[in-house]
């Protein structure tokens, strides 16, 4: 994207930030080079080649439509609204009321985990997934993936009707040559039929497996997913069994994480960024802070968060971890690594908070840093107090690694006539050694249950489309074990068959309805008299009461050294998206579209690495190069995120699907294949080619620059305990009666306002992707994106302070400020955007005539304008999702945040009939409802007992650009760590 | 490299132009001429302009846009005059979510075989309602009162604050075929928006056809604004969002 001059490099910026005096912050290595390209990009009103036209249909196509349009343009003002029909019931459902939501609670298995949610409905389309507050998973919040899974619901991608080698078939045709295949396997006691399920924790599925294997006692049952491999392994290892390591974070005073991404996704990874927020915040007079160690492989949001972090290769990661095992548990540390501040700083730290300390190892990390991970925790007393060890989650737990194996195995030696795979997808997340798009055609007959005809499904002759979890009964534990019962929200919307229904077929009963085979499953358990009202009351909350995993009591061993793995100059770490996982919501087009944390990079992976390392290998941003390792190889561009350890690559699974849907094809690169199974976590011997031509990526890093302006307020909590008021000095306050309202003006009902945690917020994203379901926020696609013409309403800045090679990152969400003083108003010439009375800042779409004055005036830039008509008016699964009560826009109008004003009313008109004011934590904004962190307070500022209020009176408060006399409504309470000072300024 | 020059084209001039100045041509038009053309183009202009805006003003009014008055061609000759007027059935045993929700709501088949079950079951006129009944299909019935997109009207907060079916919906008791009484243009709603006080009535009489008020109006409706707390909300967000 920017040439660099040659003069500057990373160490005259390491001496020019030493020497520069206050605090500086940066949002990437560009600006803080301030390259001449990157100069260039500041100045320039438009991105370049944006004047360009490079749509299929040439100029002067373009210019005789538009003459057409033009000559046509008044005419649409007479144009007669459309006759609208009303198509009532013939016979009301009970309970319904048209034009009101209902919430039903469900749950949405992610990776196996289930997220306990609730289901906004209208007339009983599903349209918004909210948290289940009474869950202890959730606590009202969720994470990405499930609050973008109403999308995947509605994906017009799906499968959508039975096929036999590509050939449309009815469901009871197959199910006619199944029994048919069946009944011949049951002379041989099934010996020829396998199963290939994802990792199964549901106990109806279980149960409904071991039903199977009674039947065909000689059938194999293997798992694969993929995710998960080091923390099930590594349990065995430590252990001698499989148990499920659940963390107290608010118990702990002291955090250790070895590349885990623990607040970013993850088992437990709502409740795990709650918990940890809790102990991080400093509303309310509290003074103390635990303290956060990371090590990384490549950088995370949640390494972004630490206090310390240390930038490691992965080979290095197994050295370092052995010795802080050994430094821990009484040992003598040796070693290059344990001679670090970092590592002595940490050591003390955790050997002063014994039973109040956590070392967690990265769910991408392998069985034996998650052996040595149990085994401190063990050493340091944590086990029963912040670490739980309760029973495995997994209804059969075993080595998935050596499962793949067995399967291949038995697939090579032609024993598999039946091949069953019900969902995943393990011809593109299995590592390319397997082989499995090859061997699966070793089976007779493969029939594939799957949402999509995916990689799998291409090597599949029957392929039955699943049904999607909110299509279907089903049950499954959260990361504690506690069970949700899921119920479906909508009749499969083209016609799929459940894992359950599939199990099904192998029984005397193969129609058996999932409705019963949940509840029967659940009879069997509950046997009491009263199983009808409890089973009711576990439908409507959504989850059994206490039934988290029982504790169970174990001993870890120091796992058997393993030969080290030899470093190499160039290594590669590969990680799982936080967003698309490791491929199974690439089709997901509010996934792809939303910036990855750190990367801050949209609809791609990327060959990340240190500046330090594109400078020695002459890369630069954007370079396409082939990536090889062991003889196979595969392409991707360059991308400099600082924090990667030098001499390193980081690239992320999920991308580069080849049978994903209109939105997941052909996004990314597949790194899956670099991958082998006896390294699944890092390569070395990593070769890089430049192929010398440019891929572009649509990263959102340098949009909407704030010009230097020190928006992010900051300090340590020795800066906080020694002048608690240090942040509000940092700029200058306007005096109070400068304001363009009228001077007697007051907000004499509602005023009202939010305040943003920086302490709390990590980065996550799921406050973008809860906007966008909730405001029908249209999605762009890449090219619109390289034109910085993304429509989110709400974004997360990610600036940047400190060592420019190891720097420290701080997250910044910032929607729609409602300035008092707003400068969009004043220069709107159509009054389309005005002050309402509870001081809201209104956009009435239907005024505006797309000038965007406003968006130029508005120093905060959070005003999007609809270039293209972005919104897909044409798919008819898509209208479904839609927010009834948010306008969908068109093309040529601006739109912004608007505080949920549809919330707001909602609530208004239901205190108002009930003759009261709307009471504080009735109107939750979408974002608000999403964070998992806490980090967002809304409500009324003439309330003083109102959360949000207390928030604004807290000494950390301030206003974004304040200085302007905007007199924003949004502010921000500055973020507060609390590093070690033995450390210094190492890391 | 060389461009070819395509545009402005070169201009040349002919010989036979030049020849053509020789003749002499008595004069026609007086100077004065000029002023008057300008005049008439600008005064075209501006009275078409005038014309235009007001034909465009008057159709924007007229029934024929707003579809006040217009009574639609419905599956069914459903008489409000007769159920409401004759029978005396109150609004609310059909229109069930007019309470609680933002849609008044059109009645379920159902709610018309609960009568029609037992009287005028072999009525022809009927035949439509019996046939959704058996083959389990919506009536169609056409949408009379059809706000834009962008307007979010609530039926329940309306009701509850004392503003009676009549006020916007008519005399529907004397309707044989429904109509839009209203011509539901934003200064409509807005009129009542701001004076409130005109137009509110006690909450008994919410359904009450050809309601008088037991005091006169102005006393009466500030005493109700004020009793139901009435708000006058004009933002833009009460409505659009």
């Amino acid at each position: 994207m920017t040439e660099q001059s040659d003069s500057l490099n990373l160490e005259s910026v390491q001496k020019r930030l030493a020497q520069a005096t206050g605090k500086s912050y940066w949002r990437s290595l560009d600006e803080l080079f301030s390259t001449a390209g990157f100069q260039e990009f500041l100045h320039r009103e438009f991105p370049r080649q944006a004047a360009e036209w490079i749509d299929d249909d040439g100029r002067r196509n373009f210019l005789k439509i538009m003459g057409a349009s033009l000559a046509l343009a008044g005419l649409t003002g007479c144009v007669k609204q459309p006759v609208e029909y009303v198509m009532p019931y013939v016979e009301e459902p009970e309970k319904l009321l048209a034009g009101k939501p209902v919430f039903y609670a469900s749950g949405y298995p992610v990776a196996g985990l289930v997220s306990p949610i609730l289901v906004e409905t209208h007339d009983f389309r599903p349209t918004k997934v909210e948290g289940n507050p009474e869950h202890p998973a959730s606590l009202g919040a969720t994470d990405v993936p499930t609050q973008a899974s109403v999308l995947g619901l509605y994906d017009p991608d799906r499968l959508q009707a039975v096929t036999y080698l590509d050939e449309a078939r009815s469901y009871s045709s197959f199910m006619l040559s199944f029994l048919t295949a069946l009944s011949q396997q049951r002379a041989s006691a099934g010996a020829g039929i396998c199963i290939l399920t994802e990792t199964v924790t549901s106990p109806t599925l279980g149960a409904q497996m071991q039903e199977v294997l009674k039947q065909f006692p000689a059938a194999k049952w293997y798992q694969w997913d993929g995710q998960g491999h080091g923390r099930r392994s590594g349990a065995e290892l430590a252990f001698g069994q499989y148990v499920n390591p659940v963390y107290k974070f608010d118990q702990a005073d002291v955090v250790f994480s070895i590349d885990g991404n623990f607040l970013g996704s993850g088992p437990g990874t709502v409740r795990y960024a709650r918990d940890f927020a809790s102990r991080r915040v400093l509303r309310g007079g509290v003074t103390t802070q635990s303290r956060f160690y990371a090590v990384e492989a490549s950088p995370t949001s949640t390494g972004s968060k630490s206090d310390h972090r240390l930038p490691l290769k992965p080979s290095q990661i197994p050295v370092f971890t052995r010795a802080l095992a050994a430094a821990v548990s009484g040992g003598q540390a040796s070693g290059e690594v344990s001679t670090s501040k970092f590592f002595q700083a940490a050591v003390k730290d955790l050997l002063a908070a014994k039973g109040k300390s956590i070392v967690i190892a990265g769910e991408d990390q392998s069985a034996e840093i998650h052996a040595l991970v149990h085994f401190m925790n063990q050493a340091l007393e944590n086990h029963g107090k912040t670490v739980l060890l309760t029973a495995p989650l997994e209804q059969k737990a075993t080595d998935q690694y050596a499962d793949l194996k067995a399967l291949v195995a038995d697939l090579n030696g032609g024993k598999v006539d039946l091949l069953l795979i019900i969902g995943g997808n393990p011809v593109f997340t299995a590592p390319a050694e397997f082989n499995l798009r090859g061997n699966f055609q070793k089976a007779k007959t493969r029939v594939r249950l799957g949402l999509y005809e995916d990689e799998t499904a291409e090597v599949c002759q029957w392929r039955i489309p699943e049904t999607h979890p909110f299509e279907q009964w089903s049950d499954g534990p959260a990361y504690d074990g506690t069970m949700s019962i899921m119920q479906p929200l909508i009749a499969p919307l083209y016609g799929g068959k459940s894992a359950h229904n599939m199990l099904a077929a192998f029984t005397d009963t193969p129609e058996k309805p999932d409705y019963l085979l949940v509840r029967e499953y659940w009879q069997s358990k509950h046997t009491g008299a009263d199983f009808e009202a409890w089973w009711k009351r576990a439908v409507h909350d959504g989850f059994v009461k206490g039934s988290a995993a029982a504790e169970v009591t174990a001993t870890a061993k120091m796992p058997a050294a393993e030969a080290a793995v030899a470093g190499s100059a160039m290594e590669v770490s590969f990680h799982t998206d936080p967003y698309v996982l490791d491929g199974r919501y690439a089709n997901n087009a509010w996934l792809q579209e939303l910036p990855r944390p750190v990367t801050r990079l949209t609809w791609d992976n990327a060959v990340v690495m240190s500046e330090k390392t594109a400078r020695d290998l002459d890369l630069k941003d954007e370079d396409r190069v082939e990536l090889a390792v062991n003889g196979r190889s595969v392409w991707g561009s360059v991308w400099r995120v600082p924090g990667q350890p030098d001499g390193t690559v980081g690239v992320s699974l999920g991308y580069g699907r080849t049978r994903a849907g209109r939105a997941g094809t052909g996004a990314g690169f597949n790194a899956n294949l670099l991958r082998s199974a006896s390294s699944p976590t890092f390569a070395t011997g990593v070769k890089l080619k430049n192929l010398g031509e440019k891929f572009p990526l649509a990263a959102v890093q340098h949009h909407f620059l704030m010009e230097g302006r020190a928006p992010v307020r900051e300090g340590t909590l020795a800066e906080y305990i020694k002048d608690p008021l240090f942040v509000q000095k940092e700029t200058e306050t306007p005096p109070a009666g400068l304001t363009i309202l009228p001077s007697d003006w007051q907000y004499k009902g509602y005023a009202w306002g939010m305040a943003i945690d920086l302490t709390a917020c990590n980065g996550c994203n799921a406050c973008v992707v809860a906007c966008q379901a909730e405001n029908n926020i249209a999605v762009v696609g890449k090219g619109q994106v390289l034109n910085t013409r993304e429509m989110h309403w709400l974004r997360i800045d990610r600036y940047y302070s400190g060592d420019a090679a190891n720097p420290r990152a701080h997250f910044q969400p910032v929607g729609c400020q409602h300035c008092e003083n707003a400068p969009c108003e004043i220069v709107c010439p159509v009054a389309a955007t005005v002050h309402d009375a509870e001081g809201l800042n209104n956009m009435v779409y239907n005024r505006c005539v797309g000038t965007r004055y406003c968006s130029n005036n508005c120093p905060y830039k959070v005003r999007r304008f609809n270039f293209l008509l972005y919104t897909d008016w044409d798919t008819e699964s898509l209208k479904l999702q839609r927010n009834p009560d948010v306008t969908v826009r068109s093309r040529g109008v601006m739109e912004k945040c608007s505080f949920c004003v549809q919330r707001i009313n909602y609530a208004k008109i239901m205190a108002e009939k009930e003759d009261r004011r709307v009471k504080d934590g009735e109107v939750i904004t979408a974002c608000q409802a999403t964070c998992p962190a806490d980090a967002i307070a809304f409500g009324d500022l003439n309330d003083p007992e109102s959360k949000v209020s207390k928030w604004k009176r807290e000494q950390l408060n301030y206003s974004l650009l304040g200085e302007l006399n905007t007199r924003p409504r949004v502010t921000y309470l500055a973020e507060i760590r609390n590093p070690n000072p033995a450390v210094g300024e190492e890391s | 490299m060389g461009v070819r020059q395509v545009w402005p084209p070169r201009v040349e001039i002919s010989d036979t132009l030049e020849s053509a100045r020789q003749y002499v041509m008595s004069q026609i038009f007086k100077p004065s001429s000029n002023a008057t053309a300008r005049m008439s183009i600008i005064l075209t202009v501006v009275i078409a302009g005038v014309l235009g805006g007001a034909l465009f003003e008057l159709i924007a009014d007229s029934n024929y846009a707003t579809r006040q008055n217009n009574i639609r061609e419905q599956p069914i000759a459903f008489s409000h005059a007769h159920h409401v007027g004759s029978m005396g059935i109150e609004c609310r045993y059909c229109h069930t979510g007019v309470e609680n929700s933002q849609h008044a709501l059109v009645p379920p088949t159902k709610t018309c075989m609960n009568c029609h079950s037992q009287i005028w079951v072999n009525s022809p006129t009927l035949e439509p309602v019996r046939e959704s009944y058996r083959t389990n299909q919506s009536i169609k019935w056409q949408k009379v009162h059809d706000l834009p997109d962008y307007v979010y009207f609530n039926h329940s907060i309306h009701i509850n604050k004392g503003v009676g079916c009549e006020t916007c919906h008519g005399r529907v008791d004397t309707m044989p075929l429904m109509y839009q009484y209203s011509n539901l243009e934003m200064r409509w709603c807005l009129n009542c928006h701001r004076n409130p006080e005109q137009y509110v009535r006690p909450r008994e009489f919410i359904t009450k056809m050809g309601y008088e008020p037991a005091e006169p109006q102005e006393i009466l409706g500030p005493k109700l604004v004020k009793e139901y707390n009435i708000q006058k909300l004009e933002t833009c967000s009460t409505c659009h969002r």
